[in-house]
């Protein structure tokens, strides 16, 4: 299992008195493109939180290349979550920051770089979501929603990450931003080898993105696969989600 | 626009009851409760037959209305346009789901009134010792925290300090001091009003004197404080927690305690006392110009007398109070901000509870520090 870039073993979460995952188990390995579907209130956001570290199971262990994600000190802990970048939903800027200093805070956060080497790597980042040197000198309030994705993933490809986590990439971005959104994640994370991790319930951000679908319903994973394994499954909630009319027109489209 | 309306027509013993005109929201909100009544006992005619073929437009207000008139039900003779059936199909189905929920819903259990206030008692001491809890969570990781500065005195965040010790403390100056002078100037001139009928009036050094730099100054500070940074903390945190920055912070490897509350906590250690003498010396400036227009007290006297009747020990515990004072509203400010949920309810909620917390919070440790120092510093008489 050494090559597993996420590993989830036995993980149980609970929120009170309701149970959200039990016995939940999950190989993710490197190069693959998974993403997490699963109806709403299933505890998709909650394992991917999890998974950054973000909140503790109840019981049971996420590794993140085969380390531990707690524990060993600050600095191993700090040295793991440089090698993962996360794209939140909304963004999450630092909205006191401009987009310039949004996207060199984790470099300068390194402390081994100095400013001009950081000037020019973060124009470099600009260029490959796309966006204009002008655009630097904005600040997050300024940007339409497509552009603070994009300023999201270029901060979160800041530090060279092996794996991308992607919250809902395309919530609120109409079609079309929401496509060329897509293709700009999938060619960079074909260009630098990247793991990635999405959690969506859209079928067209799922069907150009995904090489493999990790089902999540009854508390665990109900099946991880291609899209077309996943499609042959017969589950209530697989039937609802992937042979809707919609569904099929967006696959379809796809293929 | 026409109005409904509806005509009684008497057929071969049979009524026929023909409606005309448009039957919606808004033309029957413009008729009036008159015709509404005028309608509605014309409906309860027995065997009444309705003619619904000449309606002009029907909405499901209009609909609703005949339906009630009709007692929930289609009346035995009905003549209605197709495209209108449907409307009424809806309003039984609508009627049936309701009933049917209405049975499956149980009434809520009911509790007596001595359960409801043992379990109100017992939600409070619940949330309360969650409350203790998180702020003692929040005491121990800044604890950790010091100790990994001290292993890595590199990591410690001297810009953030920096940057909080201007925001509290460089910018809170104009208002500590326009606020100290003038609270200064009032206490002199009420206390000189006593003490001349007294003929005590050089006693005015010793009231101010003691009076500010023990107590009033660094309450006063503290109260300043907590309006104005303590709220500004908690809001800026809670904007941090609702769009995500602090998560986002923290999967960087950016510990959040020490970037954030850290910061904070040390700066309002350093301004607070600072802010205390600078408050203090405006008061007591304030006290001496109005003592010297009061009660003809020169400068120079006052200055001189200050320090024979004001022990040095008071300085050090106005200061110390200072100390204290702003590290506890930085650490209540933090505790509430880190509390706040994403939704609007919330962030203003704990804004308001970090201010109303840590000026009571100022004022218990303020009593804790009036026993404590009891023997210190006072006069002996």
């Amino acid at each position: 299992m050494s090559h597993s870039v996420i590993s989830v073993r036995n993980l149980s979460t609970r929120f009170g008195v309701a149970w959200i995952h039990r016995q939940l188990n999950l190989e993710i390995a490197a190069g693959d493109m998974v993403a997490l579907v699963g109806g709403s209130g299933s505890g998709k956001t909650t394992l991917l939180r999890q998974m950054i570290g973000l909140l503790t199971p109840t019981e049971g262990e996420i590794r993140l290349f085969d380390e531990p994600l707690f524990g060993g000190g600050v600095a191993r802990e700090r040295s793991l979550r440089q090698r993962f970048g996360v794209l939140f939903q909304n963004g999450a800027l630092f909205s006191a920051f401009s987009v310039f200093d949004n996207i060199a805070f984790p470099l300068r956060e390194l402390k081994c770089l100095d400013e001009t080497t950081i000037r020019d790597l973060v124009m470099l980042k600009l260029d490959m979501v796309e966006l204009l040197p002008r655009h630097a000198a904005l600040m997050p309030a300024e940007l339409s929603g497509g552009m603070v994705k994009r300023v999201a993933l270029a901060r979160a490809l800041a530090l060279e990450p092996e794996l991308l986590l992607l919250d809902e990439p395309t919530a609120g971005l109409d079609p079309d931003r929401s496509d060329s959104f897509v293709r700009l994640t999938r060619m960079l994370g074909e260009e630098l080898g990247l793991t990635v991790v999405l959690v969506t319930h859209d079928l067209d951000t799922l069907a150009a993105l995904a090489t493999r679908v990790a089902v999540l319903a009854e508390q665990h994973i109900l099946a991880f696969g291609s899209v077309d394994e996943i499609m042959r499954i017969d589950h209530p909630f697989i039937r609802n989600f992937f042979h809707s009319e919609r569904s099929q027109r967006a696959l379809a489209h796809h293929h | 626009m026409k109005l409904a309306d509806f005509v009684m027509i008497p057929t071969e013993g049979v009524p026929e009851c023909r409606l005309t005109g448009r039957w919606t929201l808004r033309a029957l909100a413009s008729q009036g409760d008159d015709w509404r009544l005028r309608f509605e006992r014309a409906g309860q005619t027995a065997h009444l037959s309705w003619n619904c073929l000449e309606i002009e437009a029907l909405d499901s207000c209009g609909a609703l209305m005949l339906w009630r008139v009709w007692g929930g039900k289609f009346p035995e003779a009905l003549l209605l346009q197709p495209e209108h059936l449907r409307i009424f199909e809806r309003m039984a189905e609508a009627d049936a789901a309701a009933s049917v929920t209405a049975a499956a819903v149980s009434p809520a259990p009911t509790f007596h009134s001595t359960h409801a206030s043992v379990m109100a008692m017992g939600q409070l001491s619940l949330r309360l010792s969650n409350h203790v809890t998180s702020f003692i969570a929040l005491l121990g990781q800044l604890v950790l925290d010091v100790f990994h500065l001290l292993r890595y005195p590199g990591d410690l965040p001297r810009r953030e300090i920096s940057a909080n010790i201007y925001k509290s403390g460089v910018r809170a100056m104009p208002v500590t001091a326009l606020v100290g002078f003038l609270i200064g100037v009032v206490l002199s001139y009420l206390s000189s009003l006593q003490l001349r009928q007294f003929g005590a009036d050089i006693f005015i050094v010793n009231i101010l004197g003691l009076g500010i730099i023990r107590e009033l100054g660094p309450v006063l500070v503290a109260v300043l404080v907590a309006g104005r940074s303590g709220s500004a903390m908690t809001a800026q945190l809670g904007v941090m927690r609702v769009t995500e920055e602090i998560d986002a912070l923290a999967t960087m490897g950016v510990p959040r305690s020490l970037r954030l509350i850290f910061p904070k906590v040390v700066a309002l250690g350093i301004t607070m006392p600072l802010l205390v003498l600078w408050t203090t010396t405006m008061a007591l400036i304030g006290g001496m110009v109005s003592a010297q227009l009061q009660l003809d007290i020169g400068y120079g006297f006052f200055i001189e007398t200050l320090p024979k009747a004001v022990p040095a020990a008071n300085v050090v515990i106005g200061l110390a109070k200072g100390l204290v004072f702003g590290i506890a509203i930085a650490l209540v400010a933090c505790h509430f901000g880190l509390r706040v949920v994403p939704n609007t309810e919330s962030l203003s909620a704990n804004t308001t509870a970090s201010v109303v917390s840590s000026i009571t919070v100022v004022i218990l440790l303020d009593a804790l520090f009036a026993i404590a120092t009891r023997g210190i510093g006072l006069p002996k008489l």
